[in-house]
């Protein structure tokens, strides 16, 4: 078996006090591994990567119950700068670029976590990944698409040297063609840093052609688990999420909400 | 004419101080969303700490400047760090109050030590740096007062621009989330720029000191025109910061040199509620930047 890099317990999350949004997860990463986190919109895919890289703190939601070990050892509901020291960085949903910083100051932001440390080759290595973003280093973020700012986020975290790259929807929003591109560097970079990645997705597609491992969520559950290949030829997956029925056809929006075989996951 | 020039140099010189330590202002509400309404008692701190160490300090001026701006920086960590960051993650109306009594603490202490007598600093500006133009004359501060100021904005200028810790915290000022999922230190940047706030305070504080002499309750006042100050450059520019110093400086000097010194104080928030009507944001406060 491959050495497991990250692993949830069972764990709760509770915002304010009183809203649950996680009720019991487990999962589990291996090493240098892609790993999917698949589930509709409100599932708690984004709370899960929260609760991994302690920005749930700022707001107001902590992990209640389970435990989340990293390399072994406990880091649930740690303060967001101790746990990116240890290697995991998050990027966030909808991009979120420092609009009046320019290009190279925003990947520059990405050395936080080894302030004073040189950075120039890893400029060079995230423009080699990136090469879109390199030709408007000078020019501010605020101004580029959404395609760039995606490359731009990414290769933001890649300047910390993550070890566990946690992506949340990276494809959010993009046109088809940017999402294939984007999926490709993601290969890349986990098979050329040996980065393990964690990729929670609405566009199951895609994410389970490049992830080795999936899992898929439900109000705030774990409710199926298996390999990208397993996932892939599931008849509940090909229907819900990869929307075909079982003999391949594209079905109709209404007989993809019918809510018959997905009770079953409940 | 002659008095047109003395004003002018005046206005441009007090405006300068003024923007420069709104400049402060602007950097605490940058990265942490708070208005620090003890402004003015940092500025009235910086005088009163050099003017303690002018007098019982026996050492050379420049020495005893360096001396009483490093108190003023490790003053703005102190504060930081004993007052406001427990109350981090509170809503930030406690967060106002909180400096509202820091503000009255500071000016109480401030009245404890020294009273509320106005005093003067020693004449030591060297002689060198007094301008004479035909027949103006215009005292070595105002000199004084250019270089020093043009030398600290360009200082954090090239701070904010190059060095690591400085984009660190326009970061934290542009998207605090981003920052944090970065693992930039949020608590160290809030330190900085209470730290930095209370360093360019301090500053104008100690040479308006000079200027116009030492006592609390001006100093302190002339801290609540940061208000006035930023709303017209607008309350998230440090580029605005100092222009709308600069403007309100000017206003005053004139409307006080040409009109009448009882409306030196009116005639600025006059133009400033102008302003206000046509740019609502100040002349230079950040539009959103929209993308299509
Ligand atoms: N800060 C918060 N406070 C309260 N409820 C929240 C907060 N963030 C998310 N939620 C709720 O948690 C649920 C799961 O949200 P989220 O983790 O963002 O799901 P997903 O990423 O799968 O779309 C949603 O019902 C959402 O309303
Ligand atoms: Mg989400």
């Amino acid at each position: 078996m491959e050495q497991i890099l990250l692993q949830l317990n069972n764990i709760s999350v509770v915002y304010s006090d009183v809203i649950q949004v996680l009720k019991g997860v487990s999962l589990a990463v291996e090493k240098n591994r892609i790993v999917s986190l698949l589930g509709s919109n409100g599932a708690g895919k984004t709370t899960t990567l929260k609760a991994v890289s302690g920005l749930l703190k700022p707001e107001n939601g902590r992990v209640t119950d389970g435990t989340i070990l990293y390399r072994e050892s406990e880091i649930q509901n740690q303060a967001p700068e101790t746990i990116t020291r240890h290697g995991i960085i998050q990027v966030l949903e909808g991009r979120q670029p420092f609009k009046y910083l320019t290009i190279e100051e925003n990947l520059r932001v990405g050395t936080a976590t080894r302030w004073g440390k040189p950075y120039r080759d890893d400029l060079e290595r995230v423009y080699r990944y990136f090469p879109a973003i390199e030709k408007r280093r000078r020019g501010l973020a605020g101004y580029c698409s959404g395609g760039e700012l995606q490359m731009l986020v990414m290769g933001r975290a890649l300047m910390a040297h993550p070890e566990l790259l946690l992506l949340d929807e990276p494809s959010l929003g993009l046109a088809p063609l940017v999402v294939r591109e984007i999926f490709r560097i993601i290969r890349r970079i986990n098979e050329e840093e040996g980065t393990t990645i964690v990729l929670v997705e609405q566009n199951a597609r895609m994410a389970l052609q490049i992830a080795h491992y999936g899992y898929v969520m439900e109000n705030g559950k774990i409710v199926m688990e298996g390999t990208a290949d397993a996932l892939r030829e599931n008849p509940d997956i090909r229907e819900f999420y990869l929307g075909m029925s079982a003999a391949g056809a594209v079905k109709s929006y209404a007989e993809v909400k019918s809510y018959h075989r997905r009770k079953r996951w409940l | 004419m002659d008095f047109f020039m003395q004003l002018l140099v005046g206005g441009l010189t007090v405006g300068f101080l003024y923007g420069l330590s709104a400049m402060g202002f602007v950097m605490i509400f940058k990265s942490s969303s708070v208005l620090n309404f003890a402004h003015g008692e940092l500025l009235a701190i910086g005088a009163y700490f050099f003017l303690a160490l002018t007098a019982w300090a026996n050492l050379p001026i420049p020495i005893v400047f360096i001396i009483a701006l490093g108190g003023c920086f490790v003053l703005g960590l102190l504060v930081e760090r004993i007052f406001l960051r427990p109350l981090i993650g509170e809503p930030l109306i406690f967060v106002i109050m909180l400096t509202v009594g820091l503000a009255a603490m500071f000016k109480g202490l401030i009245l404890l030590i020294w009273g509320g007598n106005l005093y003067t600093y020693p004449d030591f500006l060297p002689k060198i740096l007094e301008i004479r133009w035909g027949m103006i004359r215009i005292p070595p501060v105002y000199g004084a007062t250019l270089i020093i100021g043009t030398l600290f904005l360009t200082l954090f200028g090239l701070f904010f621009k190059f060095s690591s810790q400085g984009i660190y915290m326009r970061s934290v000022a542009d998207n605090q989330r981003a920052a944090l999922s970065l693992g930039v230190n949020v608590k160290r940047v809030f330190a900085l720029s209470w730290a930095i706030a209370a360093l360019v305070a301090g500053m104008s504080g100690m040479v308006l000191g000079i200027i116009n002499g030492v006592n609390v309750h001006n100093l302190s006042a002339i801290g609540l025109k940061v208000f006035p100050v930023v709303i017209l450059g607008g309350l998230d520019s440090i580029g605005g910061a100092i222009i709308g110093g600069i403007i309100i400086g000017l206003l005053e000097t004139f409307t006080g040199g040409y009109l009448s010194p009882s409306l030196r104080d009116v005639v600025p928030y006059i133009v400033l509620v102008l302003i206000l009507l046509i740019k609502p944001y100040g002349l230079f406060g950040l539009k959103e930047i929209e993308r299509v």
